[in-house]
């Protein structure tokens, strides 16, 4: 082999790119992102946010202030303070439900244990902020968005949350329990599919 | 390139400033030296007070903030005016405290930490540990499950070597070229990844039992035409780099490891079967469903940094193997182990030690449970921190511009080495 072949056969593959990427969509992989934007997948995720029914993100939310996402999030980044009547009964709901995004790392854990269906994944990602201690602490009314929004950003898995809020109460119980999958995608053989509603 | 002369012709020549001798052009064919640098610069009883030396020793410190160190490491270099004499590998600046994070939560709350060892290949991290975790609790996992995962794993094979290829051109001066090539398929591969997981790179998709949700509709069409593609271009990849003289005269004969050496340190993964040890564990545990497939383990025969390197290339070829075979088999079924819990699992009491074939080299997970939520002991054994032990057995007697070549064929990533 001549000294020099294998350089010149490398700069051929070089060429070879430089020209196709003017012919050749498949190499030309660039987007030029804030102008043109790739569409998100439908499992994407940034940070959780929670989902309420209907128009009044305070009466609507479902979320009651378990608590069990405050214990199982691995970095402890929630913080939840259940609210109470006058006479100080439980409201199932929460008074102080703070989110930080700074501590979070979208594990998405929160979202597996919720037995309610009320803390999902948002998309949101372009979250940049001068502000990196008050902008970085989200509240319940930051968190809170509407399940259209849901519906929107997930369709499949909100769609198979539906149904499965649609089959009543104590369907949550079902869920929560082991070996029900976290919404496992349509065309799923599994048994954690919306087929399986009719388990009480 | 000096590894062919006799030490009393190089100290002749570096003595009159006749500093490279006429050597002739290396190709793949081409004979290569079957002598250790190492033992070159062992022979002599005192190697730092060779004629060239200016009698003074340098010590420099390369990082930790240096681009070629990968990250932030550092390595103490005593250096005898080109010549490496000794090497200290410090580490210890992305410490986080991992292990004593994985003790102190759920055991499904270390499974998102596990992500951030080896960041390139978080869907291999997940089953190292998640293997361990259903050793230990003895759960099964479905046929579906398993197949998932080889295509997972063998998905972050391709892309960790590929990056690594791209970042060891970027170090031996081939400015952007590989290290782009190669990023466009680790794109194609991470929308991949994406459009399973949720995220590039954070997966946490493993659970004890099985997979965290199914595949998506069309995912394995999708995947199967990333992995048809991928034989075009480890061709085009090959092209640019096997034959290329310069890759050649710089990485043949360069961090030669010995394969007795390499075996004492207990280096494993591409690192190992550079130096002609056949040991991948893929093959000799067995585990998942991997006795299901045909693959070769490609082997070196030098253990310089150039075998290093076609391994990898090598690997990426087998992998695609594996990927088309498994493609074609994917079982509908459930996947996850009904019997696994997502709360209050809490695994019997008993230890267990936990490996699989990482793309870096073996990757186990040792846990001690207590019977209760916690694991009592979490210990990580990260391919690329033992692998780097014997950095300084490969550079002594290399040059120090050999020596940033040669970390980079170890394949290291800090997020493992520190943990």
């Amino acid at each position: 082999m001549n000294l020099g072949s294998g350089i010149l056969k490398g700069l051929v593959e070089t060429a070879r790119n430089f020209v196709g990427s003017y012919y050749d969509p498949a190499r030309l992989v660039t987007i030029q992102y804030p102008d043109e934007r790739l569409p998100l997948p439908e499992k994407a995720r940034s940070f959780p946010m929670l989902v309420y029914d209907g128009e009044d993100p305070e009466k609507g939310l479902r979320c009651v202030a378990c608590k069990i996402c405050e214990k199982e999030c691995p970095p402890q980044c929630i913080y939840i303070v259940l609210d109470r009547d006058e006479k100080g009964r439980p409201r199932r709901r929460p008074r102080i439900f703070d989110l930080d995004i700074s501590v979070c790392m979208s594990c998405q854990i929160c979202v597996e244990v919720c037995p309610f269906d009320s803390i999902k994944m948002n998309t949101e990602f372009e979250l940049s902020t001068a502000d990196r201690f008050g902008s970085l602490l989200l509240h319940k009314m930051d968190l809170a968005k509407p399940a259209s929004y849901y519906l929107g950003l997930h369709p499949v898995e909100a769609g198979q949350v539906n149904a499965r809020l649609a089959a009543g109460p104590g369907h949550a119980e079902t869920k929560a329990k082991p070996g029900a999958a976290p919404a496992p995608a349509a065309g799923t053989t599994s048994g954690a599919t919306p087929a399986g509603s009719d388990r009480t | 390139m000096n590894r062919r002369i006799p030490e009393d012709v190089l100290i002749e020549a570096l003595s009159t400033g006749d500093l490279v001798p006429e050597s002739p052009p290396r190709a793949a064919v081409l004979p290569r030296p079957d002598k250790a640098p190492q033992a070159e610069a062992e022979a002599s009883p005192h190697p730092i007070s060779r004629d060239d030396s200016e009698g003074a020793l340098l010590e420099v410190a390369v990082g930790p903030h240096h681009p070629s160190t990968h990250g932030v490491f550092r390595m103490d270099v005593v250096l005898d005016g080109e010549r490496v004499v000794r090497l200290k590998p410090v580490f210890g600046y992305l410490h986080r405290n991992h292990e004593k994070l994985g003790e102190g939560g759920t055991y499904l709350a270390a499974m998102p930490y596990t992500d951030r060892l080896d960041y390139f290949c978080s869907l291999t991290n997940n089953w190292a540990y998640a293997l361990a975790v259903e050793r230990l609790a003895g759960l099964e996992v479905p046929e579906r499950a398993e197949y998932i995962r080889v295509i997972t794993a063998e998905l972050t094979r391709v892309l960790n070597h590929a990056c690594l290829i791209g970042f060891l051109l970027q170090e031996l001066g081939a400015m952007g070229t590989p290290i782009m090539y190669a990023f466009r398929e680790r794109e194609k591969i991470l929308e991949l990844v994406e459009a399973l997981t949720g995220s590039r790179m954070m997966c946490n998709y493993m659970r004890f039992g099985g997979c965290r949700c199914d595949l998506p509709n069309g995912w394995i069409e999708a995947c199967r035409d990333v992995v048809d593609a991928l034989p075009r271009f480890l061709d085009e990849f090959e092209n640019l780099l096997s034959t290329n003289e310069i890759l050649m005269a710089r990485t043949q004969g360069i961090g030669v490891l010995s394969s007795e050496l390499a075996v004492q340190a207990g280096v494993t993964g591409p690192m190992l079967r550079a130096s002609g040890v056949n040991y991948d564990l893929r093959r000799v545990d067995r585990y998942g469903i991997y006795d299901r497939f045909e693959f070769g383990v490609p082997l070196g025969a030098h253990g310089d940094v150039y075998d290093r390197y076609m391994i990898r290339m090598l690997e990426m070829r087998e992998s695609v193997r594996i990927l088309q075979q498994a493609l074609r088999a994917v079982p509908a079924g459930p996947i996850i182990n009904p019997k696994a819990r997502l709360r209050g699992f809490k695994p019997p009491v008993g230890e267990v030690y936990g490996r699989i074939e990482a793309p870096k080299g073996e990757l186990g997970f040792y846990l001690i449970s207590d019977g209760s939520a916690n694991p009592y002991r979490y210990r990580i054994r990260p391919p690329s921190f033992i692998n780097l032990t014997i950095l300084e057995d490969m550079c002594r007697g290399a040059t120090l511009q050999d020596t940033v070549v040669i970390l980079g064929a170890v394949d290291i990533v800090m997020g493992e080495v520190d943990r």
